[in-house]
């Protein structure tokens, strides 16, 4: 059996931000690269490619999940929402809006994990405590802000949200 | 960094995904939520010609009752087991240790039966199932069997499954009324895994004193461990402060620890005390509540 036969290349289908995928992937390919190489979808970064900081963070099925740990084979039938897919035309989700108004980001990097982080906290938990907020960023490592203005931001799209 | 090539077989059946272990014996490894073995498999820790599918097989998912047990399909991720009400209202302490598994993103994705397959030696889960008595159900293509969790760690990283078998479920006792489960943890600071870990499962008669007791220890060998010497003092006794620091402080008896970058011996044994204390102090509050 040659090579190719041997690790044959996978179809495929997505959702990704609400648009529908057929895609042929090799089976090594992680989540993140495919949105990055294959879609184009840059917003979803890569810091540690090791588990560990959270740049990576996408929705699947609507959980966050580290996209780096995922294989593209893995969301296969599944919908995937990134950065891309958060703002409603030019109007931005509260919680990137809440980066914007309490400076939730200096360099960037960790941002759109940060978000995605934020906005499945926010789904599961409206009202949650500052210590809710930093439990649920674990996962996600930010070498600039210190934290603080991060947890300031989700505060302040938390209540926004609970506004309505 | 990617994995070595490999192919991928998205198993629709236990049944199929069996016959593919056979099919591929050594170059075949199974995947559950990959949250163990693709960082491996980046590494090239381990570099596997197959990777057969457990994620698209329906029905190992989810947590129910049977009789006088829970149980909880092996591929049902870490969220899903910490936040069932089944598991929230007899296995606090399940709830506990599910909860505290590296963070969000991984307990969205890692199962249990991922976990306990895979018998990583500062691993949570392991630890808790122990102090619950719990039992595995792992199929083969010659049928089932059921595993006791006190056989069940035998070394690092290895369980007594066989390489054809696989894990479809965890078993797990409900406690009588009058008993209480906990779960405590020191974490190392970088990884979040376990330094030392504790948990336990405390009988109480209205009386006060306790009538069973079980106690496991994560962090102080190849697998966890039960704490013989503290269940052993707990029994029968009163379960007053003095009684439970006496008994935790026996925690550590008879084990071998290695030292390791992060904690010395001396240091993991005095915290397996300390959090043997924890987790039975928690596991009688809660008996009360
Ligand atoms: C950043 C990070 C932090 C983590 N922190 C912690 C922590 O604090 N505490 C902790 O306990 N764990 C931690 N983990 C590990 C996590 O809990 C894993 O999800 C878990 O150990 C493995 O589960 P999985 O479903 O991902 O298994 P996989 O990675 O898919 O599989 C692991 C191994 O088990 C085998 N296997 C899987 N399922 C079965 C089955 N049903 N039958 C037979 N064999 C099977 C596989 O072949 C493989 O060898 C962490 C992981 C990451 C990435
Ligand atoms: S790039 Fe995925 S966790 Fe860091
Ligand atoms: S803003 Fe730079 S890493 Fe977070």
């Amino acid at each position: 059996m040659t090579a190719e036969a041997e690790y044959a290349a996978v179809p495929i289908n997505v959702a990704v931000n609400g648009i529908n995928y057929d895609a042929v992937v090799e089976p090594r390919t992680l989540l993140v690269y495919f949105l990055r190489e294959q879609l184009n979808l840059t917003g979803t970064h890569v810091g540690c490619d090791t588990s560990q900081c959270g740049a990576c963070t996408v929705h699947l099925n609507g959980r966050a999940v580290k996209s780096c740990t995922v294989l593209a084979v893995q969301a296969d039938g599944a919908e995937v929402k990134t950065v891309e897919g958060l703002a409603d035309g030019d109007n931005f989700h509260p919680v990137q809006e809440g980066f914007r108004e309490k400076h939730g980001l200096q360099c960037g990097y960790c941002t759109p994990g940060m978000i995605m982080t934020a906005v499945h906290l926010l789904e599961t938990n409206p009202n949650p405590s500052d210590d809710e907020i930093k439990h649920a960023l674990e996962g996600n490592l930010c070498r600039c802000t210190g934290y603080v203005n991060i947890v300031e931001s989700i505060k302040w799209a938390a209540e926004k949200m609970r506004k309505g | 960094m990617f994995p070595a090539s490999f192919a991928y077989v998205a198993a629709r059946s236990v049944e199929e995904a069996l016959e593919l272990m056979v099919k591929h014996g050594e170059e075949g490894k199974l995947l559950a939520g990959g949250h163990s073995l693709i960082p491996a498999m980046k590494l090239r820790l381990q570099s596997p010609r197959t990777l057969i599918d457990l994620g698209t097989v329906p029905g190992l998912r989810g947590v129910r009752v049977d009789g006088d047990h829970l149980v909880i399909g092996a591929l049902t991720v870490h969220t899903d087991v910490a936040s069932s009400e089944l598991v929230r209202k007899h296995l606090l302490g399940l709830a506990d240790a599910t909860s505290v598994i590296g963070d969000i993103q991984v307990r969205n994705r890692g199962t249990i039966g991922g976990s306990v397959a895979h018998a990583d030696p500062a691993a949570d889960l392991p630890v808790i199932l122990t102090a619950l008595n719990a039992s595995f159900t792992v199929q083969s293509l010659s049928g089932s069997r059921s595993i006791a969790v006190d056989d069940f760690f035998t070394d690092f990283f290895t369980t007594a499954m066989n390489s054809d078998e696989i894990l479809t479920e965890i078993h797990v006792p409900i406690p009588a009324t009058g008993t209480g489960s906990a779960y405590a943890k020191l974490p190392h600071p970088a990884s979040g895994y376990v330094v030392v870990s504790a948990g336990a499962l405390i009988a109480r008669q209205a009386s006060g004193s306790c009538t069973a007791a079980r106690v496991a220890i994560g962090g102080l060998g190849t697998g966890p461990l039960r704490a013989v010497a503290t269940e052993l003092e707990l029994q029968g006794k009163p379960l007053t402060p003095q009684i439970i620091a006496a008994a935790a402080a026996k925690a550590a008896e008879e084990t071998e620890p290695v030292e390791d970058s992060y904690a010395g011996v001396e240091y993991k044994c005095h915290v397996a005390t300390v959090y043997a204390r924890k987790a039975i102090e928690a596991a009688v509050e809660r008996v009360k509540s």
